[in-house]
């Protein structure tokens, strides 16, 4: 039951060339859209059958996210796909560009399409250089074999696709940053309201989706919404992308069901490393709160059950660590990226990130005081929900899971200047 | 709603244009110009940055950030805004190979620390230092999104994955 969707086409040779992208049957969807004239809204009807939600990490529902946007506005409409993949311990998009970069401009014409869009852009992360590469070329061979351009197909329907390059800033993920990133800016998230469906890009409706989301699109539409809802579970349609790393034999990218366990996953990932005992799982994402490793292994892959157990199922970056790992000191590097990755606009977020960067340091460096746990309860209360963006949670959450979870680890660093662990 | 979105245009668009950089330099940024509206000609501003960066040797000099702004007829804060907000942009000279190693937490704890030591011992220079000969500069970078191959580094284009020390010597030694 896995690579169903976008990894469908894994087994061969040269995946991201056209001719075999088309040997498999890619393009036939969207041919039968301009063919047929579909309504657009049987489109958005199908993705919000479908139960897909969007895979950059915040489960937004993607058909829903499209029927904000007013088709009949009359001007300029876009659609941006976000490769921007930075949230720690992602890796999916990478292989979606390198690999399968047709899959993901059939799903952005068929979005373009739904939505009225005459022009679309894909954020790819500035240092994607060889998936930037691959997903060049592939547009070139769309436009040559006329899926780009003026009047697709003879259909009447005009769609240009093109690439923009960022050029290092996690940031830029929030989807409002990378519009004004685009806009030739320094990536700072908008106010919202108002949303990018009434004001995006250049000021235009814009929708915005994650590229294994955008992806997703062709399969739903040739095989229907219901198939790919019924891949997964109740409230988590389809099936996920999830990038595996850590102590573990065999990391990379697993496309399994929603709802599949987390032991499964593990198991096709190798297992622990050295069969080590498995000590804590960020389910996530670096944003998403810790889960004790025995808990997790009790947990399936899929937003509710993720969420009931207090985390997020977020981008399905899922980062594994063994018993020789001291909590503090991952605890402390991942404070160092979100004071690192703040974008400076909003007080609590720019000025928290250091105070929790700092306070875990001194933890970590045997100057922690008996009074800095409550203080980090305290500044994490005082980030979240008080920004702009979600970055102010993000730094937030990892510190209070990590508290939730591993206090005794806080306590015994504060106490005896070292680690339980002995690392 | 009082919400306005509009380019920072400069009071007056620069006539000079032709003079900037080389002919082949312009067409790179102008293929870029060409994939935004019109009016939008900031939005190339960071591939022109980038652009100018490589062919520079790997640095943005203020007279080059201020030849953007001409060309994309920007004011010239609103390109230093951008040079120093992205973490790729390099505003100081740095070595012909710019190694960008990532220590976030997957490569973290799979061992990117003992990476960096063996890098710092073995160009003896430290985290965001560059070597008299100017032919390494060592960087920290955030996860860089290959966390299946960790611990991992970036030379230029390339990315470099399942590092170990051993792997590390025969990629340096092998750089000109």
């Amino acid at each position: 039951m896995a690579n169903e969707v976008c990894l469908r086409n894994f087994d061969q040779d040269r995946p991201w060339l056209l001719e075999q992208y088309q040997s498999a049957g890619g393009y036939e969807v969207l041919k039968r859209i301009l063919r047929e004239k579909t309504p657009p809204e049987e489109i958005i009807e199908e993705v919000k059958a479908s139960g897909l939600r969007g895979r950059g990490g915040a489960g937004f529902p993607t058909g829903l996210k499209w029927s904000f946007i007013s088709r009949n506005a009359p001007g300029q409409k876009y659609v941006v796909c976000n490769s921007d993949e930075g949230e720690p311990g992602t890796f999916k998009d990478r292989d979606i560009l390198r690999y399968h970069p047709h899959l993901l401009i059939e799903g952005m014409i068929i979005a373009g399409y739904a939505i009225g869009a005459t022009r679309g852009y894909n954020y790819i992360r500035g240092e994607f250089w060889e998936p930037y590469q691959r997903f060049e070329a592939a547009l070139e061979e769309a436009r040559n074999a006329g899926f780009l351009g003026e009047n697709l197909l003879g259909s009447g329907f005009d769609l240009e696709l093109h690439s923009h390059l960022g050029a290092g800033a996690y940031v830029c993920g929030e989807e409002t940053a990378l519009l004004e990133s685009i806009e030739g800016k320094k990536g700072q998230p908008r106010y919202k309201p108002p949303f990018p469906a009434h004001f995006g890009l250049y000021g235009r409706p814009t929708i915005i989706n994650n590229t294994e989301s955008l992806a997703s699109i062709p399969v739903i539409m040739e095989k229907g919404g219901s198939w790919f809802k019924e891949l997964g579970v109740e409230n988590s349609g389809g099936s996920k992308m999830f990038s595996i790393s850590g102590n573990i034999n065999n990391p990379g990218v697993f496309e399994i069901p929603m709802g599949t366990p987390f032991s499964t996953l593990l198991e096709m990932a190798g297992g622990m490393k050295d069969g080590r005992k498995i000590k804590a799982v960020i389910p996530g994402g670096s944003s998403a709160p810790v889960i004790p490793g025995d808990q997790m292994m009790e947990l399936n892959m899929d937003y509710d059950s993720i969420a009931k157990a207090g985390s997020m199922l977020g981008s399905g970056a899922v980062i594994v660590m063994d018993d020789t790992n001291c909590m503090v000191k991952v605890l402390e590097r991942m404070s160092y990226f979100y004071h690192e990755e703040s974008c400076g606009q909003c007080t609590p977020c720019r000025e928290g990130t250091g105070w929790l960067y700092r306070v875990v340091s001194r933890i970590e460096n045997g100057k922690g005081r008996p009074e800095d746990l409550a203080l980090l309860d305290d500044m994490t209360v005082k980030i979240a929900g008080r920004t702009i963006c979600a970055l102010g949670d993000a730094a937030a959450m990892p510190v209070q899971g990590m508290l939730r979870h591993f206090r005794e680890e806080f306590e015994y660093h504060i106490e005896h200047k070292k680690c339980m662990t002995g690392s | 709603m009082g919400f306005k979105n509009a380019p920072m245009t400069s009071a007056t668009p620069a006539e000079q244009k032709a003079s900037l950089f080389t002919p082949e330099i312009r067409a790179e940024i102008d293929r870029w110009i060409a994939k935004y509206p019109e009016e939008w000609r900031q939005s190339a501003v960071m591939a022109a940055l980038q652009i100018l960066q490589d062919d520079n040797g790997g640095y943005l000099t203020q007279e080059l950030m201020d030849q953007v702004a001409t060309y994309l007829d920007m004011p010239p804060i609103a390109v230093y805004e951008v040079a120093t907000f992205y973490s790729m942009y390099e505003l100081k000279p740095v070595g012909r190979h710019k190694v960008c190693v990532c220590t976030n937490v997957s490569c973290m704890i799979n061992g990117s620390n003992k990476i960096v030591e063996h890098m710092e011992k073995k160009l003896g220079i430290k985290l965001g230092e560059t070597t008299g000969d100017g032919k390494f500069s060592l960087k920290e970078v955030e996860c860089l999104g290959a966390c299946g191959g960790a611990p991992m580094f970036q030379i230029g284009t390339n990315y470099y994955e399942n590092l170990t020390t051993e792997l590390v010597d025969s990629i340096l030694e092998g750089l000109e």
